[in-house]
């Protein structure tokens, strides 16, 4: 029994000195929601690994229709990147704000890579419209429908991102920072980055790769 | 703020500087293979190579200095998930590639 106190007591002790140690804050549950939401995208990223190797053994299957060589423009393409690129640095410093408190700033930043965001959608949506309309819609070849497939689905996340952070805007304007937005934002951070990791490969292996 | 202060998550926080940082990489790492295959300086040959190292580059870049991601957040779990989903997706990708491209030889199709 007093062994079993002392063991307590030094558990205890020891949790203590291991929660000193990492300087761990209040937010402990919001910890687990962070690396929880960062497995969700590890399996996020075998979909589009399984979508680009669809593409890269499909890629080859024009039917007679255009080529990657015939209808990627890569001064097109270039401006989408920056877009992204920009976006992607905009959150950083939305999250920085965040964590000095600045709702004000946060709220800007967030506004800002809003923007830089809905930018990016409307050149691809305008690609996709082009596209089509020249009669090279998904249903040409099967390059095309692996190449919409891929580019698409890759779009459709950041679309799903830019209501996420209205969402978040108006959650932070309603509720302030707390220890439920406060992980949110930390989530849509991880989401936000990592698209724009996705969207390296995209105009590295689909566009630059495709006019070689 | 520190580098190493640690946020909810384990993950660092970051700083104005990392992330400026990043983002001058990234463009430069963007910059150099849309340069290379829209000018043709070089053979093909070369130029995937180019583009390929320049990916791999950016986003190492982007993972650590934007996503954050070391051996040290959550016990390492971010980098040991992160490392198994790579080792997914090399069995995925790259063995979709081989398979579909003997297939095609052997039936000559295409």
């Amino acid at each position: 029994m007093a062994t079993q106190t002392m063991t307590n007591q030094h558990a205890q002790t020891a949790a203590a000195e291991h929660e000193h140690d990492h300087h761990a804050d209040h937010h402990d549950t919001g910890g687990t929601t962070v690396f929880g939401f960062w497995v969700y995208l590890m399996s996020d990223l075998v979909i589009f690994g399984s979508l680009f190797a669809t593409y890269a053994v499909l890629a080859g299957g024009t039917a007679g229709g255009p080529s990657g060589q015939d209808i990627f423009e890569l001064p097109f393409v270039l401006v989408e990147t920056f877009l992204l690129l920009f976006s992607s640095f905009t959150y950083g410093m939305a999250v920085l704000a965040m964590n000095t408190n600045k709702v004000g700033q946060l709220k800007a930043w967030l506004g800002i890579t809003f923007l830089l965001g809905a930018a990016f959608v409307g050149m691809e949506l305008y690609e996709f419209q082009h596209l089509i309309a020249e009669g090279f819609g998904p249903d040409r070849s099967a390059f095309l429908t692996a190449f919409f497939t891929l580019v698409g689905t890759h779009g459709l996340h950041v679309t799903f991102g830019l209501i996420w952070i209205l969402v978040m805007f108006l959650q932070v304007s309603t509720k302030g920072l707390n220890a439920m937005t406060r992980p949110r934002i930390m989530c849509l951070s991880l989401f936000w980055h990592f698209l724009d990791i996705v969207w390296i490969c995209v105009f590295s292996f689909v566009y630059l790769m495709g006019v070689l | 703020m520190s580098d190493s202060h640690t946020a909810p998550g384990g993950a660092s926080h970051g700083s104005v500087k990392t992330y400026v940082v990043g983002l001058i990489l990234s463009l430069v790492l963007t910059v150099i293979p849309f340069t290379a295959v829209m000018s043709g300086a070089f053979n093909t040959g070369t130029t995937v190579i180019i583009v390929v190292a320049m990916a791999v580059a950016q986003i190492l870049v982007q993972l650590i200095m934007f996503m954050h991601m070391n051996t040290k957040s959550d016990d390492g779990w971010n980098l040991t998930s992160f490392v198994f989903t790579i080792t997914i997706l090399a069995l995925v990708v790259g063995g979709s590639l081989w398979i579909m491209h003997h297939l095609q030889l052997n039936m000559m199709i295409g």
